[in-house]
């Protein structure tokens, strides 16, 4: 059970505070509701880019890391495809400091053009050391924009093109700035050995003068449901072949994702789970192969990915894994097997919330979705899932017009 | 209206009195030490069983790990699937890991499964068999990962440096082929485990809300194990002579993975709690010199970092980035010159508190919960140093001056005594 107070500033910055005096440190984190399904199609990765340009200067200070490692804290940022999220760890007694440096980030950027010039060639380099320079690491650009054909989540977050961020303009920045960096499309989590009174103080001293902004109104295109499989082949100088399968789930709040997790964890992500299990160590097809999901804010995908033995066919890959899909479709899982992934689960969270940097995202995170308190209720709602809803969403989710396939294959001369 | 151009007031974490929570300290009936950090508020735990069971054990490229990695593969009452399943199902994590001088298995799980988990573990570690057929898949699947990952520049770059820093034949540089992969056989792994893990000597490091009977319950499954402390062999250091490579591994590459070395000795030597200081200033950490200069000031790559290894017998000073290709060379020559100036001009006072405080709050951080807490005491105990390291590590980190780290500098920034490698 994670305890935590909440009140809402004038400005409308959403406050949660989470005490944990066993630790020394406190933690800062700030949640923007915004991510690369925000961006315009002709300016991906813009929302990534962006987070680095947070490092650049603020209004009234120069340097935004020097600061906080002089007050022996440490701090980093992550975008994924639907919010950005920045975050602090530092000594309890020096939290003051951190309130200093994100109120004024929130407040205004320096906007420097040397800081934009830099970040596009950094972004570029991780862009090239993740997605260019790696072997297969174009799968997720081919899927997703095989998978989705309208929805913005069929880029990725670092942006479908070099181009794109090479192309950002200091105006864009500014603009994109005014419109997502305000207090009320914002979520501060503050965390660790801290009191509620003393960050109610400090939140009204440093966030409170901030303008409140205007609500960001998301209206995206909704994916028109698929109706008929989708195929896609690539050819590219890997040495193994790679299947790849992808089909359409429901989003964070819906009533079967719960299940969908599990159902994903009975598939792949563990020794025992039934894809390994028969089709690396009984069937010998695969060198390793995986199931999970997105688990995104919208509509996201449930994944299958696997490079195959030398020598084995993709088709007879395939097959292999049809068949071990129809068995799961047709006969409902034991008890005990959903007993198993429950388990995981239950020891997953148990692991993940020793961190108070982790408690303090995940408040973050389900404060956006909606309550921060629904933290609290995952176990129960995992516990809740029957193997008749695990058997449901499988007939549901592995439908063949549901479904996408990239064949991606090794070839030396391509 | 409150002035945000003033910082508001710190405590300077230099000045923190901070103490690293002191281990229990057992032993089984069969004399096996356990060290035992009880802390934290959720109900799990953390064991490992290391053993002297590492790469340096090895007459056969690849055994130790491979032995290491099969533990898991079945015993002579489990087979590889009844065992995972076992674990699986009560959500625990049993992982494995063989490292130069020691390896073993670590297990996490919730407290209420220990009573299923412990037997099992036992079972692992005395009555593996490592069938053949598990053996031919490790071997296959081995090999066709190995082709993919010698695709990328980085773990290419990764595996020459070290062997130019210690030798093909020593532990620390050797490397996995595919025809290493093809010449272990059962026979040799059978062998490499019983001497290593059944007739062998290993130590048990414990975190966690530890249960009043956990002691009890290791002495009952762990206590009774036959232990014959193996020596552990030596070997001669053989860096190669040529310091400077370019290779060629990706025609299509648009970066370049750099790796520039040189030896430096273990933490045994006077020079390393100071080397830690230097090497944070250097490249240690996001505000460093080469983080500031060819990222943040440059853009010609997304990270750059120096580190010295964590290895027992003899360490290397190391600078690690992956850069654009066009943009190789100066990045190479900017790493230089951040050296020379480190070698030229003493390291200003304020910069030098910044990196003190940096490291302080780092350190405050890195002690908060049971498993960094047993990680940390993990790592003086495998390299042979007393509590009191702990302490000198805080008052170098206090006191080293930049006189003294320029002359430290000038010791060990020398071009000339640096391995160089590009791969692209």
């Amino acid at each position: 059970m994670i305890t935590f107070d909440r009140f809402t500033l004038s400005n409308g910055l959403r406050v949660l505070v989470h005490t944990d005096v066993s630790t020394p440190m406190a933690v800062v984190n700030v949640l923007y509701d915004v991510g690369a399904r925000d961006e315009d199609p002709d300016q991906t990765g813009f929302a990534h880019l962006f987070e680095h340009l947070m490092f650049g200067g603020s209004l009234h200070i120069p340097d935004y890391d020097e600061p906080l490692q002089l007050a022996g804290g440490e701090n980093n940022a992550y975008t994924t495809n639907d919010l950005t999220n920045y975050y602090i760890q530092l000594p309890a007694d020096n939290l003051e400091t951190a309130f200093w440096l994100e109120s004024d980030r929130m407040l205004s950027l320096a906007f420097s053009q040397k800081s934009l010039a830099v970040q596009q060639k950094v972004v570029c380099e991780e862009f090239k050391e993740h997605y260019l320079n790696k072997p297969y690491g174009d799968v997720w650009s081919h899927m997703r924009s095989l998978a989705y054909q309208v929805h913005p989540y069929r880029w990725m977050t670092i942006g479908r093109e070099l181009a794109h961020i090479e192309q950002a303009r200091l105006q864009q920045v500014k603009d994109f700035f005014f419109k997502h960096y305000t207090p009320c499309n914002a979520i501060l989590v503050v965390a660790g050995n801290v009191h509620v009174a003393q960050v109610r103080a400090l939140a009204e001293k440093w966030f409170g003068p901030i303008p409140s902004g205007t609500r960001y109104q998301r209206k995206l295109p909704v994916e028109p449901t698929q109706t008929a499989p989708r195929y896609k082949m690539i050819q590219a100088p890997v040495p193994l072949d790679l299947l790849c399968k992808t089909w359409h789930m429901t989003d964070r709040l819906g009533a079967s994702y719960h299940a969908t997790d599990l159902l994903t964890d009975m598939l792949g992500g563990s020794a025992s789970s039934r894809l390994h299990q028969q089709l690396v160590k009984e069937q010998k097809l695969f060198v390793h192969i995986d199931c999970y999901h997105f688990g995104s804010s919208d509509p996201g995908l449930v994944a299958i990915e696997g490079k195959l033995v030398e020598g084995v066919s993709m088709e007879k890959a395939e097959q292999a894994l049809q068949e071990q899909l129809n068995a799961f479709k047709s006969q409902p899982p034991s008890e005990q097997e959903l007993e198993k992934v429950k388990n995981k689960t239950e020891s997953a969270i148990a692991f993940e919330d020793m961190s108070v940097m982790s408690r303090a995202s995940s408040l973050a995170y389900y404060e956006l979705l909606g309550d921060a308190a629904w933290m609290n209720e995952e176990l129960g709602k995992y516990a809740a899932v029957t193997t008749a809803q695990v058997a449901a969403v499988s007939n549901e989710l592995f439908r063949p017009e549901n479904q996408n396939t990239l064949y991606y294959y090794a070839n030396p001369s391509a | 209206m409150i002035d945000r151009k003033k910082m508001p007031p710190i405590v300077d974490a230099v000045h923190y009195q901070l103490e690293l929570k002191p281990y229990a300290h057992h032993q089984l009936d069969n004399g096996v030490e356990v060290y035992m950090i009880d802390a934290g508020a959720e109900d799990v735990l953390q064991i490992e069983w290391l053993y002297k069971a590492g790469n340096s054990y090895e007459t056969q490229n690849l055994i130790a790990a491979t032995t290491n990695y099969l533990l898991r593969a079945g015993t002579t009452t489990h087979t590889a699937y009844e065992l995972d399943e076992k674990i699986d199902y009560v959500g625990a994590y049993v992982n494995r890991g063989c490292y130069n001088e020691q390896a073993g298995i670590t297990l996490h799980c919730l407290n209420k499964h220990i009573d299923v988990l412990l037997p099992l573990i036992r079972e692992v570690l005395t009555e593996s068999v490592f069938p053949e057929h598990e053996l031919l898949l490790y071997q296959q699947n081995m090999k066709q990962r190995l082709s993919v990952n010698l695709r990328k520049s980085d773990y290419v770059a990764g595996r020459l440096i070290d062997a130019y820093l210690f030798g093909e034949e020593h532990p620390y540089g050797k490397y996995s082929s595919p025809s290493s992969f093809d010449s272990l056989t059962r026979e040799a792994l059978l062998a490499f485990y019983d001497r290593y893990y059944k007739r062998g000597h290993f130590q048990l490091f414990v975190a966690g809300k530890i249960p009043v009977d956990l002691l009890e319950k290791l002495n009952r499954y762990f206590g009774d194990l036959p232990i014959d402390v193996p020596s552990l062999p030596t070997y001669l250091l053989q860096p190669v002579e040529q310091k400077k490579y370019s290779i060629q591994n990706d025609p299509a590459g648009v970066q370049g993975a750099i790796r520039i070395a040189r030896p430096f000795p273990n933490r045994h030597h006077p020079d390393f709690l100071p080397a830690l200081v230097l090497n944070t200033v250097f490249g240690g950490f996001f505000g460093s010199r080469l983080m500031s200069n060819i990222r943040e000031e440059k853009g010609y790559t997304y990270g750059i970092h120096s580190y010295l290894l964590n290895l027992q017998q003899t360490s290397a000073w190391m600078i690690s980035t992956e850069a654009g290709k066009d943009v190789c060379e100066a990045t190479i020559r900017e790493i230089y010159a951040e050296m020379n100036r480190l070698c030229n001009e003493p390291i200003a006072e304020e910069e030098l508190n910044l990196v003190r405080n940096y490291m302080m709050g780092g350190l405050l951080g890195d002690l908060d919960g049971p498993f960094q807490l047993i990680a940390r005491w993990k790592n003086l105990i495998l390299n042979g140093l007393p509590p009191a390291h702990f302490h000198r590590t805080i008052d170098t980190i206090r006191n080293v001056d930049a006189q003294q780290l320029q002359v430290l500098a000038q010791r060990y920034f020398n071009p000339a005594d640096f391995y160089e490698l590009v791969v692209v």
